[in-house]
């Protein structure tokens, strides 16, 4: 074989490493014996090394394997993230209703009011303002909540691509079972502005808001 | 424009429990003709069909944002010149200028509290 014939079957047989099309082990032994095949007859130094370098690269990716079936990413995908999501999604539900409660129970206050004297009345009204402004947590919590279902979505994605790209050998027999997705991200023309509550030590308070504004008049 | 007890206020926002708060403090100001919609696209609606003279919004809701319904009313020349209140927990820079480029009125974040509230609606009305 000369050593343009060669070449060119080298760069056609390295060419089938993309990643992509490595389905599993036997895939990438077929890929080097290929590569061992195109080898016949004279083997440069050059080539021998290039032999090597595929070899190493078929036992990380196999070692690689190995480490990310033991991780059971197909556990992840269907078992923890669904129950992490639905654990959140249980949150929410007992925290609306919770806040549901606590707004009964200051509207009932606020009639009590009216029926006790002026003072007492005012003082009243006053506490069940606190404890409506209070239930502010509700909301904010829950848009929390939904950017993290979100962000475990993310990750489930990702889990996806990867048991796609190493085959069944990191799968197991159940992983096959549909996982019901959360809700999709708001759609618009704005949604590149829907970033939800910031973190406490990034969020601008009203008064930051109120200078931004001041400052756009 | 001046405060007129029997004005009709529609607030919007896709939590429930929200809605129900800033109606009752509303209430405890004195503003009784609340209208409610889960979404900008109700909002929208009720809007092109009774008078109101402010809208208090959320952000963050599906299908049509609270920022989208902020467009479609200062697009609209009977709605255009209501006051626009946007209460919401995008508290980012550019979520306030795009707000405000869009023709808010005012803009709280959330959690908010009645004071905040009543600031914000005396800066619109003047003292009530």
């Amino acid at each position: 074989m000369s050593k343009a014939t060669k070449e060119t079957a080298l760069k056609r047989t390295l060419e089938t490493l993309d990643t992509s099309t490595l389905a599993s082990t036997a895939d990438i032994a077929a890929v080097v014996e290929a590569v061992m095949k195109s080898l016949s007859g004279d083997v440069s130094l050059t080539e021998f090394k290039l032999y090597q370098e595929l070899q190493k690269l078929a036992d990380y990716i196999q070692s690689a394997k190995r480490e990310i079936a033991a991780i059971r990413p197909d556990e992840i995908r269907a078992t923890h993230i669904p129950m992490a999501t639905d654990e959140l999604d249980a949150v929410v539900g007992a925290t609306a209703e919770a806040t549901g409660v606590i707004l009964d129970s200051a509207e009932s206050l606020e009639k009590v009011a009216g029926t006790v004297p002026a003072e007492a009345g005012e003082e009243i009204r006053n506490i069940a303002t606190r404890i409506y402004e209070a239930c502010n947590f509700q909301d904010v919590t829950g848009q929390r909540i939904t950017k993290v279902v979100r962000a475990l979505k993310h990750i489930e994605e990702k889990i996806d691509a990867l048991l796609h790209a190493f085959g069944d050998g990191v799968k197991a027999p159940a992983a096959s079972a549909a996982v019901p997705a959360p809700s999709a991200p708001v759609s618009g023309d704005d949604s590149h502005l829907l970033h939800g509550p910031q973190l406490p030590q990034e969020a601008n308070k009203q008064d930051d808001i109120d200078a931004i504004l001041a400052n756009l008049k | 424009m001046a405060f007129d007890l029997n004005m009709n206020v529609l607030i919007v926002d896709d939590y429930k429990t929200m809605l129900r708060i800033i109606r009752n403090l509303l209430k405890q100001l004195g503003i009784e003709n609340v209208d409610e919609a889960t979404d900008g696209g109700t909002a929208l609606m009720k809007l092109r069909e009774r008078n109101y003279g402010l809208v208090i919004s959320d952000w963050n809701m599906e299908p049509m944002t609270g920022l989208q319904l902020l467009k479609e009313v200062r697009a609209d020349h009977k709605l255009k010149q209501i006051p626009f209140i946007m209460i919401t927990a995008e508290s980012k820079t550019e979520n306030v200028v795009a707000a405000k480029e869009a023709g808010v009125t005012n803009y709280i974040v959330k959690p908010f509290n009645a004071a905040t509230l009543k600031q914000k609606l005396t800066a619109i009305w003047g003292n009530f």
